[in-house]
C-alpha cells in the first residue's frame, strides 16, 4: 500500500492505493483525476526537470534549461549529473537542444531562455 | 613588520575617529586601528542616534560635562561634515503624579548642568507639542536643545576627514597585545607591530581588556544590551520630538524618536550581558520594549517595523566616563565607559583627548588642515534639475540600485572609493543607506554584490556582509567559468 | 518635456500584457518603463515549470513564458526603456525617470498602468529574535544569486514560509546538492500550490512543518543555526516545543506586498487587505486615468491571472484615451462571511463590460462551503467549493444581465450548508 497526496485540485486529497492481482486499487480520491493520478504516480511517476547550464560568450552566465517532457523520477538526479557537467557557447535560442538524450532517457534537454552573443 | 607613529587609536568607533580627526589638526603620525571590517562596526553603529540637551548627567560628572559641550558643537561639526543633524527637541514624560518630583529633579539638574531653555509642561502642553503622546501623560520636560544626528554619518564622516587629514586606518587588525618600550608602547596586532610615542585606548565595550594590556589600575566594562526596532519611513513623523521616559537605575529607558533620515526609533531595553561579540535581540526584550514604548504614545504603529537590532553600551563600574591619561601609564591615554551620552560627547572628548595628547608631544598646529568633508550627494534628496544634472556628469547617478531609498549605483560606487571606503554590505548601508529601507537589501543584495566585486576586484565570493566569515555565497553552481 | 498617450511603469508579465492589449486597442503611443536590464520581470529568475496552461495551453518555464510576451511587444515595436526607474509620478500623470542612459527625464502622459509587481517580506517585518549574520535570504533574492548569477547560497538549509517561492526553492537548492533540512510554516496550513508541496517537498523527502515558525536566529559572522517551535491557535510559540536545527542559510518565503511606493503620491484609496490601489471594475484607481494590475494590484498565484487582468487594463486605459470615457457612479463589492477582500472593489453598473471577473481570497480553510453573490440584498449566485484556501484565487464572473437594475449594492460571501 502507498500513500499519496493528490495535486489534482487545491483538496488535496489523501489516496492510498492497493496492488492486489496485479491491478491497483485506489481509496480516498473524490473524483476520478485522483485515481488516474494515484496508477501513474504507482506505475511511472514523472517529472519535468528545469535546472541552469553554464553558458559561455553570452551576456549572462548561466542558461535556463528543462527536460522537453517529463522523464521517470528516479532519474531526477542523473539528469542533474549530466547537467552539472556541461557548458554551451552562446549563441542560444528558447527551444535549442542542449543535450539530445539526458540521463539515458530518451528525453532532450532544451533552452528555456534566448541568450545572444555578448 | 613593525611601523612607528607619534599617535595609534585604537578603536574606530565615533570616539576614536573623533580623536582621530582632532588629532589630525596637528603634525603628527597618527594611525587608527580597528578590529572590524570597518569603522562604526561596534557600539557606535547601534545605538539611539541621539543628540542629549545634557540634563541626566550628575553634575560635575565627566558625562555632563562632555554632553553639554558636545551638543553645543554638534551644529558646527555637522555643518563641517556634512552630515544630517536637527535639534528636534527632547521631552521626557511622567507618566503618573508620583513621577513629578523625580521630573522636578531632573530640571533642577539641567538647570545646574547649563541646558538652555528645559520648561516643564503640563500633561496637555505636552499633547498639543505632540498629538500622539499618551493621554496618561501628566507632565514633561522639554527640552529644546535635544537633537538627532545619523551615527554612521557621523562616525564615518569623522573618518573621512581624519583620513584626508594624514591619519591612517588600518581596519581589520585586532590588538593582541601591548608593551612598554623606552619612548612609549609596541602594540601585537595579529598582523604586525605598532611602535607609538602615545596610546588611545577607545576600544567601546573591549577598553577594559585594552587598559589591563598597560595598567594595573582596576577597570571594568560591562556590556549592557540594547534592543531597538526601526520603524518604516511612512511613520517617520509620528512623533517630532524624541520622547524619553523618566529615566531608571540602567539608563534613560525606552525612548520613541524620528531618526535622522525620517524613520521611526524605539528602544533600547537595558540587560546586562557577558558576550561583547554576541548581540542577539531576544523575544522577551523585543516584547517589553514594544510594551513600554506603546506607554508613551497612544497605538504606536508596531505594523510598521522594517527591523529590529541590538547594541552594546559600554558601562564602567564607577558609572562615568574615564577620559584622560592613565595615573600608571604615561603617555597611554583612555576614552572608556563611554556609554549614553556618548555619541554626543564625542567631539567633546576628541578636542579634549587631542589637546592633552598634543600639549604632551608637543605638537603644533598643521597649516594644511582640511576641516571640512563634503557628503556623498543623496540624489533622492535633491530638487529635480540638481538631480538631472548631476546625472548628466555621472549618468551611474540614473541607475537605481537600492529602490526603497533610492540609492543609485554612482553613490554606491562613491561610498567604496571614498577615504576609508567601504568594504561590505553593512558598510555601503551605512555609508548611503542601500538596503536600508523596508524591504531590508531584497532587490538591491545581489546588485551590491556585483558592484563590490567589479569595483574592489574580488570575486564574488569573497563579498561579506560585513567581517570576513559572513560571506554571503558558498560558491559556484557548477560548470560556471 | 516630451509626452505620451500611455505610460506603463513595469515591464513584467503584467506591463507586457496591458502594453500588448492597449497597443491592438488603438492606442499607438505607449511607453514601458522597466527598471531592469532586461523585460519580462521576476518571471526570468522563475526557471521552473507551470507557467502559462491558461494562456498557452501548455506547460512553460518563467522565461518562456516572458519570451512569448516579450517577442509580441517587439514585433508590435512597442518602445520601452530599459534600466530606467521612475522615481515620482503625479495625480496630473507627470512621471519621472531616470536612467543611465536617458538621464533624469519628466514625461505627461494621458494614461498610467501600474504595474510595479510585489516584493517580498523581510526579515525584520516579522521580528524574529537573535543575530543578525549573513546567510538570510528571503527566497527570491535567492532564487536571483542561484538562477541567474549562477552562485550557490547556501549548504545546509531551513526554510520559513510555504510560499511558492519557498517550495521551489527547497527543490531548486536540493538538486544542486544543498542540504534542505526542513520548511516550517506558521499557519496550520500551507500557503502553496499542493502541487509544489509534493513535487518539491514530498519528492526529496523534505518534511513541512505546519504551525511552526523560528523564534530565534543564532550566528554571528554567518547563520550557525535556528531555533523552531510550534506555534499555538494564536501563532504564539508554545514553549517546550524548541527543537534546534543547525544550518547555514534561512530562506524566507513568508509572504509578497505589491510595491506601491509610487502609488502613495497619488493620494488614491489604497486597501488594508490587498495593500494595493481600489480599483472599479474597469481597474481604474480613484485618480482618473491610472489603471493598476498585476501584482501591485493585488498578489497573485497565477502569472495567467495576471496576464488576463493587465490585458483588461491595457484595453481600458486605451479607451479612456481613445474616447475620454470618464468614471461613472460606482456601486461598492463587500466582501464578508470569510472573503477576505475583492478586486475590483467597486463596479460602475452603467459602463460595466457584459460580464465582469471578480477575483477574491478567502481568510481561512474552508470546506464544503458555498461561494454566494447578493446583489441587492438579493442572492444571485451559489457556488458550491469542496475546498477554498487562502493559498488559491478565487473567480466569478458576473454577467451585467444578471445584476438587478437600479444597482444598490453586491457583497460577496462564503457559506456554510
Amino acid at each position: 500500500m502507498r500513500e499519496l497526496t493528490c495535486i489534482g485540485c487545491p483538496l488535496g486529497c489523501s489516496l492510498r492505493v492497493f496492488e492486489e492481482d496485479g491491478n491497483l486499487r485506489v481509496e480516498g480520491n473524490t473524483c476520478p483525476r485522483g485515481e488516474t493520478y494515484a496508477k501513474n504516480e504507482v506505475l511511472c511517476p514523472k517529472r519535468t526537470v528545469t535546472s541552469t547550464v553554464a553558458i559561455r560568450g553570452g551576456t549572462v552566465n548561466r542558461l535556463s534549461v528543462r527536460t522537453q517532457t517529463d522523464i521517470p523520477k528516479d532519474r531526477i538526479f542523473a539528469c542533474m549529473e549530466e547537467i552539472k557537467a556541461i557548458s554551451v557557447d552562446a549563441p542560444v535560442m528558447i527551444g535549442d537542444v542542449v543535450l539530445p538524450d539526458v540521463a539515458g532517457t530518451g528525453v532532450a534537454l532544451i533552452a528555456t531562455k534566448n541568450v545572444p552573443k555578448e | 613588520m613593525r611601523k612607528n607613529y607619534d599617535v595609534a587609536v585604537i578603536g574606530g568607533g565615533v570616539i576614536g575617529c573623533a580623536v582621530a580627526r582632532e588629532l589630525s589638526r596637528r603634525n603628527l603620525q597618527i594611525c587608527l586601528i580597528e578590529k572590524g571590517e570597518d569603522v562604526c562596526s561596534g557600539t557606535s553603529k547601534a545605538n539611539s542616534g541621539i543628540v542629549h540637551a545634557g540634563f541626566d548627567a550628575k553634575p560635575g560628572t565627566m558625562k555632563a560635562k562632555m554632553n553639554l559641550l558636545g551638543s553645543r558643537m554638534m551644529p558646527r561639526l555637522a555643518e563641517e561634515l556634512d552630515i544630517r543633524f536637527k535639534r528636534n527637541g527632547s521631552l521626557v514624560l511622567c507618566l503618573s503624579e508620583d513621577g513629578l518630583p523625580a521630573l522636578k529633579e531632573l530640571y533642577e539638574r539641567g538647570v545646574k548642568n547649563g541646558v538652555e531653555g528645559l520648561k516643564i509642561l503640563s500633561g496637555d502642553e505636552a499633547r498639543e507639542k505632540e498629538p500622539n503622546l499618551s493621554e496618561n501623560v501628566v507632565a514633561a520636560l522639554y527640552a529644546p536643545t535635544g537633537g538627532i544626528v545619523c551615527p554612521f554619518e557621523l562616525t564615518i564622516a569623522l573618518a573621512e576627514n581624519a583620513c584626508v587629514n594624514g591619519v591612517e586606518f588600518r581596519r581589520n587588525e585586532t590588538v593582541t597585545g601591548i608593551s612598554r618600550e623606552e619612548d612609549g608602547y609596541v602594540i601585537t596586532t595579529n598582523m604586525a607591530q605598532i611602535g607609538a610615542k602615545c596610546v588611545v585606548n577607545a576600544a567601546g565595550v573591549h577598553a577594559d581588556e585594552i587598559h589591563r594590556m598597560v595598567s594595573n589600575t582596576p577597570m571594568h566594562i560591562t556590556p549592557r544590551k540594547g534592543d531597538y526596532c526601526l520603524l518604516d519611513k511612512e511613520v517617520g513623523g509620528y512623533v517630532s520630538c524624541t520622547v524619553f521616559q523618566l529615566p531608571s537605575a540602567l539608563g534613560k529607558g525606552v525612548l520613541v524618536t524620528p531618526t535622522a533620515h525620517g524613520n521611526l526609533l524605539i528602544g533600547p531595553t537595558a540587560t546586562d550581558v557577558e558576550d561583547k561579540e554576541q548581540t542577539p535581540t531576544t523575544a522577551k526584550e523585543l516584547s517589553y520594549l514594544t510594551k513600554t514604548a506603546a506607554q508613551s504614545v497612544r497605538e504606536l504603529p508596531l505594523r510598521s517595523v522594517i527591523t529590529s537590532f541590538s547594541g552594546l553600551r559600554a558601562h564602567e563600574d564607577g558609572d562615568d566616563f574615564i577620559i584622560g591619561e592613565a595615573p600608571d601609564a604615561e603617555n597611554f591615554f583612555e576614552a572608556a565607559g563611554i556609554e549614553s551620552p556618548g555619541l554626543t560627547s564625542a567631539p567633546a572628548i576628541g578636542c579634549y583627548l587631542a589637546k592633552l595628547i598634543a600639549d604632551k608631544l608637543g605638537a603644533e598646529e598643521k597649516t594644511d588642515f582640511v576641516p571640512t568633508r563634503k557628503a556623498i550627494p543623496r540624489l533622492a534628496e535633491l530638487p529635480v534639475g540638481e538631480r538631472k544634472a548631476l546625472i548628466e556628469e555621472n549618468p551611474l547617478y540614473g541607475s537605481i540600485v537600492c529602490r526603497c531609498e533610492q540609492i543609485s549605483e554612482g553613490e554606491i560606487v562613491e561610498a567604496i572609493h571614498r577615504p576609508v571606503g567601504a568594504v561590505s554590505l553593512d558598510g555601503i548601508k551605512r555609508r548611503v543607506r542601500a538596503g536600508m529601507g523596508r524591504c531590508q537589501a531584497g532587490f538591491c543584495t545581489p546588485r551590491l554584490m556585483e558592484i563590490l566585486a567589479r569595483e574592489l576586484h574580488r570575486p564574488m565570493e569573497e563579498i561579506c556582509k560585513n567581517v570576513s566569515g559572513s560571506e554571503l555565497l558558498t560558491g559556484t553552481l557548477e560548470g560556471r567559468k | 518635456m516630451k509626452s505620451h498617450d500611455l505610460i506603463i511603469i513595469g515591464g513584467g508579465p503584467a506591463g507586457l500584457a496591458a502594453a500588448l492589449s492597449a497597443r491592438r486597442a488603438g492606442v499607438q503611443d505607449v511607453l514601458i518603463l522597466e527598471r531592469d536590464h532586461v523585460l519580462g520581470g521576476i518571471l526570468n529568475q522563475c526557471i521552473h515549470n507551470g507557467f502559462g496552461l491558461h494562456t498557452f495551453k501548455e506547460e512553460l518555464t518563467g522565461p518562456e513564458y516572458a519570451a512569448r510576451f516579450i517577442a509580441q511587444v517587439k514585433e508590435e515595436n512597442i518602445p520601452y526603456r530599459l534600466g530606467a526607474t521612475v522615481i515620482s509620478i503625479s495625480r496630473e500623470k507627470l512621471v519621472t525617470y531616470v536612467s543611465r542612459e536617458d538621464g533624469l527625464v519628466q514625461v505627461q502622459a494621458k494614461a498610467l498602468i501600474l504595474a510595479m509587481g510585489c516584493r517580498e517580506r523581510p526579515r525584520g517585518a516579522l521580528n524574529i529574535p537573535g543575530s543578525r549574520p549573513a546567510g538570510i535570504f528571503s527566497a527570491g533574492t535567492a532564487q536571483r544569486l542561484m538562477n541567474i548569477e549562477g552562485y550557490q547560497v547556501g549548504k545546509e538549509v531551513v526554510i520559513l514560509g510555504s510560499g511558492d517561492i519557498g517550495l521551489i526553492m527547497a527543490r531548486r537548492m536540493t538538486l544542486e546538492g544543498a542540504k534542505v533540512k526542513v520548511v516550517a510554516e506558521l499557519m496550520p496550513y500551507s500557503g502553496g500550490l499542493k502541487r509544489n508541496i509534493v513535487q518539491c517537498l514530498d519528492d526529496f523527502g523534505i518534511p513541512l512543518k505546519l504551525s511552526h515558525t523560528v523564534v530565534e536566529i543564532h550566528g554571528k559572522e554567518r547563520l550557525t543555526g535556528i531555533t523552531l517551535a510550534q506555534v499555538d491557535e494564536n501563532r504564539r510559540p508554545i514553549a517546550g516545543t524548541e527543537e534546534y536545527y543547525a544550518c547555514d542559510t534561512l530562506l524566507l518565503s513568508v509572504g509578497l506586498l505589491p510595491e506601491n511606493e509610487l502609488t502613495r503620491a497619488l493620494d488614491v484609496t489604497m486597501s488594508r487587505v490587498t495593500n494595493g490601489p481600489e480599483v472599479d471594475d474597469r481597474l481604474q484607481t480613484d485618480c482618473e486615468g491610472v489603471f493598476a494590475c498585476g501584482n501591485v494590484l493585488h498578489v497573485h498565484d497565477l502569472v495567467d491571472y495576471v496576464s488576463e487582468e493587465a490585458a483588461l487594463a491595457g484595453k481600458n486605459a486605451a479607451a479612456y484615451i481613445l474616447t475620454q470615457q470618464t468614471a461613472g457612479k460606482t456601486v461598492p463589492i463587500t466582501a464578508d462571511g470569510g472573503v477576505r477582500y475583492t478586486v475590483p472593489q467597486k463596479l460602475d453598473p452603467e459602463n460595466m463590460a457584459d460580464s465582469v471577473t471578480i477575483r477574491f481570497r478567502v481568510a481561512d480553510v474552508y470546506r464544503d462551503r458555498y461561494i454566494c453573490v447578493y446583489c441587492n440584498g438579493e442572492r444571485i449566485r451559489r457556488i458550491k467549493k469542496r475546498v477554498l484556501a487562502p493559498g488559491e484565487m478565487e473567480q466569478v464572473i458576473l454577467k451585467k444581465s444578471e445584476l438587478k437594475q437600479p444597482l444598490a449594492s453586491i457583497r460577496i460571501c462564503t457559506e456554510v450548508e
